[in-house]
């Protein structure tokens, strides 16, 4: 494989970090003690022992137990880590906290050898925080389900041609937990600022209502009257009136 | 005022109407019904019944009193002339004298042909040592013996602001005198929204346009001032992070005082007449309904619970005892009176699209922004009328000038100031005044300015 330049001064300075970084962990490090009996020559005839380590189950919740089981052979000593001096076969149940990995020593006249196994503990999350529920999706996602209901003139009933998009958004925002809904109710310029600023309150409100009939909880949905406040338009023709006359859905953040 | 129940609407209504009104109502009332008239047009106020007075330019008794003294000379002319009730002499037709004091002045002058004046206001103005030292007189022509009406006397800092208020103060005392015991409203204000670059602002200004300034500096939208009874403080409603809500203001602090918050939108505050209470309208329950509450937002109770939009109540300023407003629980919005219990509800609008009340003075009337005829290509527009509460009997006042709506009353109950955009353009929108029968309209600002509301005294 050939190293492009770039590539061949990174894989150098991480080769140097790693020289550099086992130069700073080795100076802490005494040198180990000779251990004798790997010198000279020892009596070769006893044969070195083996250890198997098992657990069942391997995975619990916190407060369950797994049961280690262990068998060794040509051992003197058996220790396990956290468990202390152990038979040479035997089984034992543990509870740990969190996930653990055991380690069995065994040694003998032929040297040690060690066996591991690791428990996984489950420690449980919120219930309430699911993992999808931090899901907020992106703001396209939103508009693309979740669009806007428009209203008949001077009137705040959620027509029937709207009652399909509620659906859509409604799923969307029962697939999606963590989204808060504000509701914005705008009127076409036509009519007085006060009386509109009501009428955009009913409109708020019937959107919402039609949400919260689809299964949306009502404590996720705000709802403000901009009246004719906010023109989304300004030109004096009915789409433009239309496009004014509106319940907006938008992400409360 | 006269409360005459006999006496019909127009000759209530406004003076100067009343004796060509009487004419055409002895004609027209054996046939018809009083309503839908469309003879306010006619120039009825031309000033039959009117006091014919003389506003003689002051004398200067100093010689550096020049614009100041224009200033007053201006002021105390259009105040005169926009009271409603005098029949002002033209500027042409006046003596060639400037009488100072009262040994000055040749009564016959300004008796006679062409002048013809039956008052005559005069005086003399000077500035001295940073003050203002005002005479003003008020004398009756045809009193040869004892002319005079009027004598008063003003000192204040030499400035243009106080030239015009010595102006009003002089005005409001010859209306005072002439107008039947009516105060004038020429020290009076109007409160009013001003628009521009997305936000709208709370303004004041002096009953003829001058003066407009900045109340509030909020940076959002603010709407619908009101102003207290006894002008100290300022409710109004005002968009933040949930939506409207009623805010308060104040002139003795010049800054913002607390108003409880509430849930939904909250909008359209009033006084009570004795300053004690706010109505308003309020979504905390869902649907927008009419609340009182006090005026610094405790005890708010519920007045009115119908599906609809419920808003724009204002109470009867003579007896605090009432509330008109605007529902739509049949539909489009209508006007609505009932007791401020909640009780005896009324509807008074037949139809069409009614927005904006304002209870006059005395009581009698409302005035209202009306399109009868409401909907997509409809003929008309919205307009300003005025019903007499009593019998639902109504004039319209403003005719083809653009979209008008916010009527407010002035405490005289003589003129009406609303808002006109003359293109129907929200953008092109500005406030007008005009005597209550509909003449003598006036702008009082440039576009950008809104929902004009006048102070109660």
């Amino acid at each position: 494989m050939n190293l492009s330049p770039v590539r061949y001064r990174k894989a150098l300075a991480a080769a140097a970090i790693a020289v550099v970084l086992g130069a700073v962990t080795g100076c802490h490090k005494k040198d180990q003690p000779v251990n004798p009996a790997t010198l000279g020559p020892m009596p070769s005839h006893a044969a070195a022992p083996t250890a198997t380590l098992s657990a069942d189950p391997t995975a619990i919740d916190v407060g369950q137990s797994v049961v280690l089981n262990w068998r060794t052979q040509n051992a003197t000593s058996v220790t396990i880590d956290g468990v202390g001096e152990v038979p040479a076969n035997g089984t034992q149940t543990v509870s740990p906290s969190s996930s653990t990995n055991f380690h069995l020593t065994a040694k003998g006249d032929g040297g040690s050898t060690e066996a591991n196994v690791r428990v996984t503990v489950r420690v449980p999350q919120a219930p309430a925080a699911p993992v999808d529920n931090t899901d907020m999706g992106s703001e396209a996602a939103f508009h693309q389900n979740v669009q806007d209901v428009f209203f008949d003139y001077d009137s705040y009933d959620v027509r029937p041609d709207a009652q399909s998009s509620i659906q859509t958004a409604a799923s969307y925002l029962n697939s999606h937990p963590a989204i808060k809904i504000l509701i914005g109710g705008y009127c076409d310029e036509r009519g007085s600022a006060e009386y509109n600023l009501a009428l955009g309150e009913n409109r708020g409100n019937a959107a919402k209502t039609a949400l919260t009939g689809a299964g949306v909880s009502a404590s996720r949905i705000r709802v403000i009257s901009y009246g004719k406040e906010k023109q989304f338009c300004t030109e004096q023709s009915e789409s433009c009136w239309q496009q004014n006359r509106r319940a907006q859905f938008s992400l409360d953040r | 005022m006269n409360n005459h129940p006999a006496r019909p609407l127009s000759q209530r209504l406004s003076r100067p109407v009343g004796f060509i009104f009487t004419a055409f109502a002895l004609l027209f009332l054996s046939h018809t019904p009083l309503h839908a008239q469309d003879w306010f047009k006619t120039e009825t106020s031309s000033g039959v019944s009117n006091i014919r007075i003389a506003v003689a330019d002051f004398k200067p008794t100093t010689a550096d009193a020049g614009t100041l003294k224009q200033t007053f000379d201006t002021t105390l002319y259009s105040d005169l002339s926009n009271a409603g009730i005098f029949d002002i002499v033209s500027k042409s037709l006046l003596p060639q004298s400037t009488p100072g004091a009262p040994g000055e002045i040749t009564l016959a002058q300004w008796g006679n042909a062409p002048t013809s004046a039956a008052m005559v206001a005069f005086g003399a103005f000077g500035t001295s040592g940073g003050r203002i030292t005002v005479n003003g007189f008020l004398f009756d022509a045809k009193n040869t013996q004892f002319p005079q009406v009027l004598s008063k006397q003003y000192s204040e800092q030499a400035n243009e602001d106080m030239a015009r208020q010595i102006a009003h103060r002089f005005a409001d005392e010859i209306i005072f005198r002439l107008g039947g015991g009516v105060p004038g409203i020429a020290e009076t204000k109007i409160i009013y929204v001003k628009f521009g670059g997305g936000n709208k602002e709370i303004w004041a200004m002096d009953y003829d346009g001058a003066n407009q300034h900045a109340i509030t500096h909020l940076g959002t939208v603010s709407i619908s001032p009101r102003i207290s009874p006894d002008n100290n403080r300022i409710a109004f409603s005002s968009l933040g992070r949930d939506g409207f809500q009623i805010r308060m203001y104040s002139l003795l602090l010049n800054r913002m005082v607390n108003f409880p918050s509430a849930g939904g939108t909250n909008l359209s505050p009033a006084w009570s007449p004795n300053g004690h209470d706010v109505a308003f309208s309020s979504s905390r329950s869902g649907d927008p309904e009419i609340f009182i509450a006090d005026s610094n937002g405790g005890g708010s109770r519920r007045i009115t619970s119908f599906r609809g939009p419920d808003v724009s109540p204002v109470f009867n300023p003579k007896t605090g005892s009432q509330i008109a407003w605007i529902s739509g629980r049949t539909g489009l919005p209508q006007l609505y009176v009932m007791d401020i219990d909640g009780s005896a509800v009324t509807r008074m609008t037949d139809g069409g699209y009614a927005t904006s009340p304002s209870w006059s003075p005395n009581g009698q009337f409302v005035a209202f922004a009306w399109d009868r005829k409401y909907g997509p290509g409809a003929p008309g527009g919205q307009d300003i009328y005025v019903m007499e509460v009593a019998t639902k009997r109504w004039i319209q006042l403003t005719h083809d000038i653009g979209r008008c709506d916010f009527p407010s009353w002035s405490p005289d109950g003589r003129h009406i100031v609303f808002a006109n955009s003359p293109d129907g353009h929200a953008a092109s929108t500005r406030i007008v005044s005009m005597l209550a029968d509909g003449t003598g309209r006036r702008n009082l600002t440039g576009a950008g300015a809104d929902m004009p509301n006048w102070s109660w005294k």
